[in-house]
């Protein structure tokens, strides 16, 4: 394993599958009563917030705390762009404080890469997300997520996804998911196809690993899950297209068009949903959305990543039971 | 002592010769030159050439000087080789008065180290509205000839045309930061294939080019003169050249960082190569160099942009843009074009020498190395090689992008009208 997490195009295959596996031994462990491992007792992961978002916060803190860490939150105030320092200042003192992990968010791309090359700190870098740039831990529970439900939670083991169609649908010019998914889903053999009107595809789309189509009809069909990217309302302001009304019509997921899909493929979302236009109710509820799942899968994803690169190499929950002894 | 002898300098990359400097200019030049009364400089076959000129350099005072003084930003020059900067107007207060003007060709005066042209801002403090007073700057003891709003675009079209017809008056000429605003906003590098996969905000090469393509229509139109600063792509070239082809009264300008390095640098995520225009393509940086080699593009300038540490060593969306050069630029025009074979010196001299000072007009400048002539040169030591250490720049900021990189050739002397500015790469 590397040392730090900042991209999902760092994991090799096999670095990949074994996340995956660790995660499947994670998950048991919200099963248990006791849903603990003493693994990570006595090391101090700071989760580093410049940007809100509740969502990834809890998951990682819930992640932290199963496997006994203890969790200092650290959330900056306003924009840290404004006060560009403020992250080298920040993780300096983390570092005094002897923090043994920091799992960071920022708006600005590159930030946890600065954090981890820059010399100003020690500890692993765990990027929960940076900019447009990329949030891995969110391809590897979406990949894990698939693998679950494509292939199998126990035939899944040692796996990767060989063959698997994968259409995302939506803004990715501005998503660090689609970065992440479409570096982590080609590592694991998946055929990726990016969905979007073509101003929501960046220039330069064409050196990744992956197909572009401005024609989700057409690609549904041939689909094994489809993963519904955010779009945020401001976009059409800023002419990325002309009315929530028309996005809809063309790349917006509803019951009619979930029907052309084959009858095992999936519908996923990274959350929060913006039910109506980028996808219906409807579809959102059925039981081929898997946006719950992916939630708890988070977790078991963020417990397998914190173990690998602070633990060891024993397997952790075995580990972990002969501890509790 | 007021005589000189440089013995043995190969005059603009020719036959080694003598050149004898009596006061403030070159007495003499020839073979076997008599030393009687001079202090002599054994050049060794050093090549020399007419003191460089950078258009478009930084300086930061008024208003920044943590970042850089007139004082530190000349002595910089001359460790560079120049005996002439023009000083761009994005001061605070903006140069956009002929007291500002005035001041800051004072603190050049002063200073001593070469000469400061002061560039005047076009529009009333670089806001795009309203024309400086570009007469009374002109007019002032400065003799204002360059206008400029760099690090802004006159986007513009009115303002534009405007103040294109009015420094005709004066023989003045508009130099233009090409970047057309609404296409850069929130752009952060180059856009292109790096840029998709950083998340970068992307800075498009017809950003540039769309308003190359207007100013020269517009040069056109009203019969002026137009210099392109810092142009970055391959576009660029193709629509300068054409402007050229058809008579417009066109110059342009390439920085060193373009012509050596790439966007690739930028998955580093160290905003040293944080820079406006960005750095471009490989493609962009070949098509640059031929265009400095055939003269499409005019000359070489720095934008010579100083930074304090502290606004570079963060994240790279909120680290100022900008690097230095002016004690670079002479070493990577080397690297780039004449051990590429694409410029020989006598080039390199029209390019950074010559020519700036011509678009300028900066008198004494840029003149031949020969007898009666005022003694501003520069003597290059093209054999040498060295690792570029930041820490030796006599500029007050270090946020060069070549740190560790190995760069050839090194200047070793410097005279300003017949005074040594920089001796044995020492400055004086
Ligand atoms: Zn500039």
């Amino acid at each position: 394993m590397m040392r730090h997490l900042i991209s999902a195009a760092d994991l090799t295959r096999d670095d990949a599958v074994l996340i995956l596996d660790t995660a499947e031994e994670m998950a048991r462990v919200a099963d248990r009563p006791i849903k603990k491992l003493p693994t990570l007792r006595g090391r101090t992961i700071c989760n580093l917030f410049f940007e809100d978002s509740t969502r990834t916060r809890i998951s990682f803190e819930a992640a932290e705390k199963r496997l006994s860490a203890d969790v200092i939150n650290f959330a900056a105030k306003g924009s840290s762009v404004s006060k560009g320092e403020s992250l080298k200042d920040t993780a300096q003192t983390l570092e005094a404080m002897g923090v043994d992990a920091v799992v960071i968010r920022h708006s600005a791309s590159g930030a946890p890469y600065r954090l981890a090359t820059s010399g100003w700190i020690d500890a692993p870098v765990i990027n929960a997300g940076d900019g447009t740039h990329q949030h891995p831990t969110q391809a590897l529970l979406d990949a894990f997520t698939m693998r679950r439900r494509l292939v199998g939670r126990d035939a899944g083991l040692g796996q990767d996804l060989s063959g698997k169609r994968i259409t995302l649908v939506g803004d990715v010019l501005h998503s660090r998911v689609a970065r992440s998914n479409v570096d982590l889903l080609h590592t694991l053999g998946a055929e990726v196809t990016l969905v979007a009107p073509p101003t929501l595809v960046p220039v330069g789309v064409e050196h990744w690993p992956c197909e572009v189509s401005y024609d989700l009809d057409g690609v549904l069909p041939k689909s094994d899950a489809v993963m519904m990217l955010r779009v945020q309302r401001e976009r059409m302001n800023a002419a990325f297209f002309p009315t929530e009304r028309e996005y809809s019509r063309r790349y917006g997921l509803d019951g009619l068009r979930m029907a052309k899909m084959p009858d095992h493929a999936i519908v996923m979302h990274p959350g929060p949903m913006v039910r109506g236009m980028e996808i219906t109710a409807e579809v959102a509820d059925s039981d081929r959305c898997t946006v719950v799942e992916q939630v708890a899968n988070g977790v078991s994803i963020r417990m397998a990543v914190l173990y690998l690169l602070l633990g060891g190499s024993e397997p952790a929950a075995t580990n972990a039971r002969t501890e509790e002894n | 002592m007021s005589k000189i002898l440089i013995r043995g300098a190969k005059v603009l990359g020719g036959e080694a010769q003598d050149v004898l400097i009596d006061g403030e200019i070159i007495a003499e030049t020839g073979t076997g030159l008599s030393a009687e009364g001079a202090q002599v400089i054994e050049a060794g076959g050093q090549v020399l050439l007419p003191g460089l000129v950078d258009l478009h350099t930084h300086l930061r005072e008024p208003g920044r000087e943590d970042s850089e003084t007139v004082l530190t930003g000349t002595r910089a020059a001359a460790s560079g080789g120049y005996t002439a900067v023009f000083a761009m107007a994005n001061t605070f207060p903006v140069a956009d008065t002929a007291g500002v003007v005035e001041q800051v060709y004072r603190l050049g005066k002063e200073a001593g180290y070469c000469d400061v042209q002061p560039i005047g801002a076009v529009t009333v403090g670089l806001e795009g509205k309203k024309l400086a007073e570009l007469g009374a700057m002109h007019d002032s003891a400065a003799g204002v000839t360059v206008f400029s709003d760099d690090g802004k675009c006159v986007d513009d079209a009115v303002i534009m045309r405007r103040a294109l017809e009015y420094v005709k008056a004066f023989g003045g000429v508009i130099a233009q930061h090409a970047q057309e605003p609404r296409l850069t906003e929130g752009a952060q590098m180059n856009e292109g294939v790096v840029s998709a996969e950083l998340g970068l905000g992307g800075w498009p090469a017809v950003a540039e080019e769309s308003i190359i393509a207007r100013d020269v229509l517009l040069a056109e139109h009203v019969g002026s003169r137009v210099h392109i600063c810092h142009l970055s792509t391959a576009g660029s070239v193709e629509i300068v050249r054409w402007a050229k082809s058809r008579g417009i009264d066109v110059t342009a300008e390439v920085t060193p960082h373009h012509l050596l390095l790439t966007d690739e640098l930028v998955r580093s995520y160290n905003p040293v190569y944080k820079v406006n225009p960005p750095l471009r393509t490989e493609r962009d940086v070949m098509a640059l160099r031929e265009a400095l080699a055939d003269g499409t593009i005019d000359i070489v300038a720095t934008d010579h942009a100083p930074h304090p540490h502290e606004d570079k060593d963060c994240e790279w969306a909120a680290a100022a843009m900008g690097m230095v050069g002016l004690e670079t630029a002479l070493s990577v025009v080397q690297q780039t074009m004449v051990e590429t074979g694409l410029l020989d010196w006598a080039g390199v001299a029209d390019r950074m020498s010559v020519t700036p000072a011509r678009i300028g007009g900066a008198k004494g400048h840029g003149r031949p190395v020969s007898a009666g002539e005022p003694a501003n040169l520069t003597l290059v030591d093209p054999a040498y090689r060295g690792v570029v250490n930041p820490a030796d720049f006599a500029s007050r900021s270090r946020n060069t992008p070549y740190e560790g990189r190995e760069l050839p050739g090194r200047v070793t002397h410097t005279f300003l009208r017949g005074r040594a500015t920089l001796v044995d790469g020492k400055l004086a």
